[in-house]
């Protein structure tokens, strides 16, 4: 199993979460996070002065998945939140060593 | 003759009309994104605190001035001159402070078409503009003496001057300034029902002091507009509220803004009608504005907040609505339900002047502001949000 971690932009989430769904991906968790890449922000620029913005809001999705449909799910993201300007977010993914069903108490082993 | 009691009362009205303006903003603020909050709230303190000033400077002067064929008001009583401690009544100084809430008011509501993108120091100059060029007229015309009130048409508080201006004025403006990014493909779900909700109560509270308070004295009059508002108001809630249940669940804001549907269309009638009018009158505009608003949905019109829906198309509903309602025993003039059809052809030809007016002078003074110092914030601000741009203040921690 692999945990795909993708930070995007918020108003991005409607479209991707529409589009895991249409391909069988359902389960997820979800959190508004704040945040910055190498650009630290955005610098707005407000009658000469310039008016640093360092945290940006965004969406943080988190996806324990199959390895086999991590390019799946990779893929999808890319092709929803993709606007190729800076500030589009970043995707992750780590391994996962085992999954604890909290109701049952059931302990799935990682797949190879 | 200053009489105490009609002092009184009105002083209060008069507070009680102020407290609309924050509460526009709150209604506003709960219902752009998060991004955008403080900054719907800032504008409509900063709507109210230009045409405060402009208000006395000159606002005043040219809404009841001496008319000049029947246009506009002259400028005898610029910076206050004349406008004292004594008055028919009220003090004269306490009349120009009613009417100057209203004026407040009204450019707090057309902000709506410009929510989430608007430049400040644009809108500092276009608002300027608009209560000077638009506002003051449409004043001096139903209430200053100008050709409407010649004509005799009827608007106890303000539904063409106040509502009909308003929406019609934000609808030309969203024209004007264009679509928010993203708009149509992007969500753009309320951030704070509960803030819209707190905005509407204090609209609901204001308007009695809106609409009793127009009858100028504590009287009979200022009770039976008092109840018709409130009752318009109930129907309104209501008949939107089953609306949106037959398509759905009947969601909150829904039921709020039904409710100001019903205040806007008895805002011209309150002084005319019965109270028993009050409920065709208000439950009617319920639909009428949620019929509007769907409409403007579908024709994929960025009026962001409904301005034009609401006030807009309530206004006009309501205006017509004092034509055919209106009863002798109550305001002195027969509508067309009591054998006077003419009433409501008086009333079908000043609201078409004021769409028309509105409409076409607040498209030619956006135009002119956007042509010489732009409207609308770049694009980058825009997505970063007004708060943070405009303000570098934020609701998040």
């Amino acid at each position: 199993m692999k945990m795909v971690t993708a930070v995007i932009r918020p108003e991005m989430f409607d479209s991707v979460r529409a589009a895991l769904e249409a391909d069988g991906i359902y389960g997820m968790t979800v959190s508004e996070v704040m945040g910055r890449g190498a650009q630290k922000g955005i610098a707005l620029r407000f009658r000469g002065k310039v008016m640093p913005v360092e945290l940006i809001p965004k969406v943080k999705i988190e996806m324990v998945v199959p390895a086999a449909d991590v390019d799946k799910v990779v893929r999808i993201v890319l092709e929803n939140c993709r606007t190729g300007r800076p500030g589009d977010g970043r995707i992750f993914v780590l391994p996962v060593e085992s999954i604890c069903r909290v109701r049952t108490g059931q302990i799935d082993q990682a797949d190879p | 003759m200053i009489d105490t009691g009609a002092t009184a009362f009105i002083l209060i009205c008069t507070a009680m009309v102020m407290l609309m303006t924050p509460g526009v903003g709150l209604f506003y603020g709960g219902l752009v994104r998060r991004k955008n909050f403080i900054s719907m709230l800032a504008l409509a303190f900063i709507a109210f605190a230009l045409v405060s000033i402009q208000w006395v400077v000159c606002g005043y002067s040219l809404a009841f001035g001496t008319d000049i064929n029947g246009l506009i008001g002259g400028l005898e009583y610029a910076f206050l001159q004349g406008v004292g401690m004594e008055g028919d009544g009220i003090p004269d100084l306490l009349f120009m402070a009613f009417q100057m809430v209203f004026a407040g008011l009204t450019l707090a509501i057309v902000t709506s078409g410009v929510a989430e993108r608007i430049k400040i120091s644009s809108f500092v100059v276009f608002g300027l503009l608009w209560t000077t060029l638009v506002y003051d007229p449409l004043a001096h015309w139903a209430w200053g003496g100008g050709w409407a009130a010649q004509l005799g048409a009827l608007d106890f508080a303000g539904g063409t001057v106040v509502h009909i201006s308003s929406g019609f004025s934000a609808l030309a403006l969203a024209l004007v300034i264009g679509k928010r990014l993203g708009f149509g493909s992007h969500g753009m779900e309320p951030n704070n029902i509960p803030m819209v909700l707190l905005g509407g109560a204090l609209l609901w509270f204001g308007w009695f002091g809106f609409n009793a308070g127009s009858a100028l004295t504590a009287d009979g009059l200022a009770a039976n507009a008092f109840v018709a508002t409130n009752i318009a108001a109930a129907a309104g809630a209501l008949s939107w509220l089953c609306a949106a249940w037959v398509r759905g669940r009947p969601g909150s804001i829904g039921i709020i803004s039904g409710a100001i549907a019903g205040l806007v269309a008895i805002t011209p009638a309150a002084g005319f009608v019965t109270p028993m009018a009050a409920i065709p009158i208000g439950a009617a505009a319920g639909l009428v504005c949620y019929g509007a608003l769907f409409f403007r949905v579908k024709r994929g019109l960025d009026e962001s907040l409904d301005a034009w829906a609401i006030h807009g198309m309530g206004g006009i509903f309501g205006a017509l609505a004092t034509g055919v309602f209106a009863v002798a025993a109550i305001g002195g003039v027969d509508g067309l339900l009591y054998g006077n059809p003419g009433q409501f052809l008086i009333q079908l030809v000043d609201v078409a002047v004021v769409v028309a007016y509105s409409f076409g002078a607040t498209y030619i003074i956006a135009k002119v502001v956007d042509a010489v110092m732009g409207l609308r914030v770049t694009e980058e601000e825009e997505y970063v949000g007004l708060d943070i741009a405009q303000h570098g203040e934020s609701v998040r921690v």
